[in-house]
């Protein structure tokens, strides 16, 4: 069981008030990318044993989406943050890196 | 002209808390920047109790404001005025961006009362109640459907769900609410 925090609404709660949204910082490549950029964006996804960050939705409470950074193989979440950003902030780098050091995901670690 | 009727036309259940449909109730679901003072104005205007600020719910007798999301309020208002409140709103907010919408019929409220009251909100959602007060919205699902909840009162909770979910709701609470099943936890 997850024990996610919203960022919006400040409620921490159980995974059954959250419905998860698959991975988190995809960059879509739409009308005019090239063939290979257009495939990565719809089905290449990260399977990592460790660090992941996911996006997440308060269905069953304030609607919004947000971002997740959590550990897939302990259930740890490491942090929540804003969806308005491209990439995970610093504070949730650092969150990250004091429990698992050396860690990367895509390109950020 | 139509009768009006609430969901469950205000059906009661006693057990270890007492559980009671509440009846026509006005609500508006009002989005916009809360931040801007033409909003406030406006919201704490129409129904005379303080801007709530995160999770909070400020009511007054048939009135109130609870915060929904950052950018999202429920207005609590006398069931037969919610359509003035839109007008009025509508006046106080020219040139304003926001949505405002009468959802007092998409909508079935409840009153869960008595000593056990938390503990019936409790076996049905993923809250810890020993931590909820007065002046608080939560926004959660009672066991398998969306709904929100403040208290009211000392041991008094309202519960706010779809109407189309409002005969479950009043079963789940009456199961949660039946004779013997306190569990204590709560003092
Ligand atoms: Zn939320």
């Amino acid at each position: 069981m997850l024990i996610l925090e919203c960022p919006y609404c400040g409620v921490t709660g159980e995974e059954t008030e959250f419905h998860g949204g698959g991975e988190a910082h995809i960059k879509r490549f739409g009308p005019g990318s090239s063939d290979a950029d257009f495939e990565t964006y719809l089905f290449m996804r990260e399977n990592p044993k460790g660090v992941h960050f996911e996006r997440w939705r308060h269905v069953n409470g304030c609607g919004k989406w947000f971002h997740a950074a959590r550990c897939t193989m302990t259930l740890e979440v490491f942090g929540t943050y804003s969806a308005q950003t491209f990439e995970p902030p610093k504070e949730i780098k650092d969150a990250i890196s004091a429990k698992r050091p050396g860690w990367s995901w895509r390109e950020f670690s | 002209m139509s009768e009006l009727r609430s969901a469950l036309a205000g059906a009661v259940f006693d057990g270890i808390a007492k559980v009671q449909e509440a009846g026509l109730c006005g609500m508006i679901a009002f989005r916009g920047d809360l931040s801007a003072t033409k909003v406030k104005n406006a919201v704490t205007g129409v129904t005379g109790v303080d801007m709530p600020g995160q999770r909070g719910c400020n009511v007054g007798g048939d009135n109130g404001l609870a915060w929904m999301s950052p950018d999202e309020l429920l207005i609590m208002v006398e069931h037969d005025k919610a359509e003035l409140v839109l007008e009025t709103l509508a006046k106080g907010l020219k040139n304003q961006h926001y949505m405002a919408e009468n959802v007092s019929d998409a909508r079935a409220v409840f009153t869960v009362t008595g000593k056990h009251a938390a503990e019936v909100i409790a076996k049905l959602a993923p809250v810890d109640m020993s931590t909820f007060s007065v002046g608080e919205i939560r926004r959660t699902r009672l066991a398998q459907v969306p709904a929100a909840f403040w208290m009211h009162g000392e041991n008094a909770y309202t519960v706010v769900c779809f109407r189309s979910a409002a005969d479950y709701m009043f079963g789940i609470l009456s199961m949660a609410a039946q004779e013997g099943s306190e569990v204590g936890v709560f003092g």
